[in-house]
């Protein structure tokens, strides 16, 4: 029997990025807000201290900052003819647990998806005609405009301190920056980070073969920053530790180092840790949240009251929430009806390796330091010819140069024995990487469900993963690889590595944590679980905010615009909903 | 300007290191609550810095003599001919031998990594398609167990009794391209997992921090021309070109003079 707990006007389920946004806003308004997270407690001091955090041992290569799959994991097939089997170890992706979220460990990369993105169905269809979407891609427009999400976008870049240089302000192209991007309504709050040697390189061959580069949005801060809550940042030292990693010079944006210390000092919020949320608890009409039911690490369960119930969690983790609380039709793929669970999207990567004659000093780097182009990202070039939608940018990151799993070695190196070595000494300080960041579009075959087989710790069903790259993705990946082996060719290495991305999809080597989709918003509630203010179409007083809300998934990293979600579902929250609790939007 | 302090987190940082602390931190959700009397915040920090310093003790103190905490005399023979081959050295030129890392993969199996503390191991089991991933039910202390003695075993009985550690070097090198290959199986026995997972854990014994039991000296970084985790390089990273000259540390900082810079 589940312990019933004092009610509270919010709960939030998890305590990363976007509960800690909302947590912020919504305790303005006095609510009495409690962010219930799965993993422990986690602080700058003494967790991420710089004397015992840059261990590529402990974090990178055994993760001790993501999600543990014993306790929490989820199936995988390819197609939905196979049986799915549990992913026993992480792999393909990374999720965070504890306090932060995955925000502790992001390397800082922080976009805003195009214009064209919002709308990706209709502006495809209008360019390019109805029949250039293939009649198995379930692609749509979000319900929301890239003008809406704007100041939205302002925000959390302010929030963070993000480096950068705008390629257009209100409409007017600035030198430097990315003249595709959307346009501005001001400048950075910080200029770019310094340049590493490969930046440099990068932006010389990209720049002879007619393209614009420019350097990348980072959350690594360049100069010392104070943020609008009044909280400081450190200047970035470039130390190479960023992704998996949490950072200690408080360089790197993080709830822990932009919010954290304002909201924790309010009274009206409160959080607890060790508590895994696993159903929102219905009233009996199914169309009210009564609040949440949780277990703590001794498996004790708790049933936690609230007004307002938030999902909070990671994409995967609230639709496997919505699925087990029975929110919003199950999705079928046979039939092509239902919602939760449908779209679910990831994206497609690539790289070429550069051996080159310089020396690059490789681990003096930053998460997010890089030189790109967005040429061939969204529908920034004519896809008539090629026949594919979607794109990517083209990136050279210095990230950093962790020995185990940061190394290059030209093609053909044997994996072992003395040539192996000898090319480690050779070619270690002497490489750089163009990745490549595609988008990946939604199809029927992409879904999330409940597994039949697997449980969790709590005799739960695990969640079931479905997914396949789409063709339509694999032929973008690689005109985006040949035009990123263009540019490594451009530098004039001593030799190139081309490492394209082939399907099936396989859940084994990391690739990105940028899953998306099952709780995706729109205008529709026959393919939308939110409408476009992330609240449940079916239960009004619970909303899901995250790159779960993504209806397909686009050229960028999500962290940018799951930050400018957070805040536009917060002020909807803040101005519209709490002056009358119902739909925000009449179905 | 940091979070306040709170008895869950406190608690967690008592743990050993390396283990999980999400596993093991049983503070209730009351406890775990922000507020905090300041008598109960005060012995918690008290504990953690007592058990930090006790931490740099043992680690100072650490033995030059290596002592097994996993393998047995005959595995222990078999990780240090195949590590040898994996990552071949002398004096000058360390190798996996001279970097510690048969003694790095011994500290990794009897550890949280070797009993796979962290990964779902619910059945029921079944084989999958490559894409699923690892799906075998040993842990890693246990396949290295099982597939060493099935090595050995395979070795004796094709070359008039000797051990994978007695052949000469070029024979052994071909049974690692073998089991690299999948030529040489051995029924019920996962070894060309066990290669994969031995190479693994042998580059990470040399070029993880020494502070594991291998890359000693910091051979393996030395060899590639890591300088160590450092933490500023704001002035260096626009002296494009040139080399790094600061002197190659650790996370608990140079062997010679103990110094941390």
């Amino acid at each position: 029997m589940a312990t019933r707990m004092k009610p509270v006007d919010v709960v939030l389920v998890g305590f990363g990025w976007t509960a800690s946004i909302i947590a912020q806003e919504l305790t303005e308004e006095g609510l009495q807000v409690l962010a219930l997270e799965r993993g422990a407690d986690r602080a700058t001091v003494p967790d991420f201290a710089t004397t015992h955090i840059q261990d590529e041992l402990k974090y990178a290569v055994r993760g001790g900052l993501f999600q543990a799959p014993v306790r929490e994991t989820m199936s995988f097939r390819n197609t939905s003819d196979q049986v799915a089997l549990p992913m026993r170890r992480l792999g393909s992706f990374r999720p965070g647990a504890g306090v932060g979220g995955a925000g502790v460990h992001w390397n800082g990369q922080t976009w805003r998806f195009l214009p064209d993105d919002f709308v990706m169905r209709s502006h495809v269809e209008e360019r390019y005609g109805a029949g250039f979407v293939p009649e198995d891609v379930t692609i749509q427009d979000w319900g929301v405009t890239y003008d809406e999400l704007e100041p939205y976008y302002d925000r959390f870049e302010y929030l963070c301190g993000v480096s950068g240089k705008a390629g257009n302000l209100g409409g007017r192209t600035q030198a430097e920056g990315n003249p595709f991007e959307g346009a501005r309504s001001r400048e950075y709050p910080l200029p770019p980070l310094e340049r590493s040697a490969g930046s440099l390189m990068f932006d010389k061959a990209a720049r002879e073969l007619g393209y614009h580069p420019f350097a990348a949005p980072a959350a690594n801060a360049s100069r010392p920053y104070k943020n609008p809550l009044g909280v400081q940042m450190g200047q970035c030292t470039y130390c190479g530790f960023c992704e998996w990693f949490g950072c200690g010079n408080y360089s790197k944006a993080s709830p822990q180092t932009t919010i954290l210390p304002v909201l924790l000092k309010k009274d009206n919020f409160s959080y607890r840790t060790g508590c895994d949320v696993t159903q929102v608890v219905l009233d009996n009409t199914g169309r009210k949240a009564k609040g949440v039911l949780y277990y703590d690490l001794e498996g004790r369960e708790y049933e936690q009251p609230a007004q307002l119930v938030i999902l909070c969690a990671y994409a995967q983790h609230n639709v496997h929430l919505l699925l087990l609380s029975g929110i919003g039709q199950p999705y079928d793929p046979v039939s092509d009806t239902g919602v939760t669970g449908r779209n679910y999207a990831y994206q497609i990567t690539s790289s070429v390796d550069a051996f080159v004659d310089e020396l690059i000093n490789p681990y003096m780097g930053a998460g997010a330091l890089g030189q790109a182009i967005d040429e061939f990202n969204g529908d920034n070039f004519d896809h008539g010819p090629e026949g594919f939608m979607g794109g990517g940018y083209i990136a050279l990151w210095t990230t950093g140069g962790r020995p185990i799993l940061q190394h290059r070695l030209p093609k053909g190196t044997p994996q072992w024995g003395s040539k192996w070595k000898k090319a480690m000494a050779e070619n270690y300080l002497r490489s750089v990487s163009i990745s490549t960041h595609g988008s990946v579009v939604s199809q029927r075959g992409a879904y999330l469900d409940l597994d039949p087989t697997y449980k969790d710790i709590y005799g739960k069903p695990l969640l079931r993963l479905t997914f396949d790259f789409h063709d339509n993705d694999l032929r973008m990946s690689d005109f985006l690889t040949g035009k990123a082996e263009g540019i490594a060719k451009a530098m004039k290495p001593r030799s190139i590595n081309v490492k394209k991305r082939t399907g099936p999809y396989t859940i084994v080597p990391y690739q990105t944590t940028h899953n998306t989709g099952g709780a995706v918003m729109g205008d529709d509630p026959r393919t939308s679980v939110v409408n476009r203010y992330l609240q449940c179409w079916d239960v009004p007083n619970v909303f899901v905010v995250g790159a779960c809300n993504f209806p397909q998934n686009h050229g960028y990293n999500p962290t940018g615009t799951v930050g400018a979600l957070a805040f536009w579902a917060a002020d909807a929250i803040r101005h519209q909903y709490l002056k009358r609790p119902g739909p925000l939007v009449q179905a | 300007m940091d979070t306040p302090p709170s008895f869950g987190h406190a608690f967690s940082a008592l743990l050993p290191a390396g283990q999980d602390r999400r596993q093991a931190s049983t503070a209730g959700p009351i406890l775990n609550e922000i507020a905090l009397s300041r008598r109960r915040f005060i012995t918690a920090s008290l504990a953690t810095s007592v058990l930090f310093a006790l931490q740099g003790c043992g680690a100072d103190a650490a033995p030059a003599t290596v002592t097994r905490t996993f393998f047995s005399a005959d595995e222990q023979r078999f990780i240090e001919a195949a590590t040898a081959r994996l990552i071949p050295g002398d004096s000058a030129d360390p190798g996996a031998l001279e970097a510690g890392v048969p003694h790095f993969i011994d500290l990794q199996l009897s550890g949280p990594f070797g009993r796979a503390d962290r990964w779902y191991r619910q059945g029921p089991w079944s084989q999958g398609t490559e894409q699923q991933g690892y799906q075998l039910e040993e842990t890693p202390a246990e396949l290295y167990r099982k597939a060493i003695a099935a090595i050995d075993a395979y070795c004796r009985e094709q070359y008039q009794g000797k051990s994978y550690a007695e052949l000469p070097e070029a024979q052994q090198d071909q049974i690692l391209h073998d089991l690299e290959d999948g030529k040489l199986t051995v029924k019920d026995v996962p070894v060309k997992a066990f290669f994969t997972l031995l190479l693994q854990n042998t580059q990470e014994g040399f070029l993880a921090d020494p502070m594991y039991g291998g890359n000693r000296d910091f051979a393996g970084w030395n060899l590639i021309g890591f300088p160590g985790p450092r933490y500023n390089y704001v002035k260096e990273v626009r002296q494009y070109g040139q080399p790094y000259s600061l002197p190659t540390v650790g996370l608990q900082g140079r062997r010679d003079t103990g110094a941390r810079t």
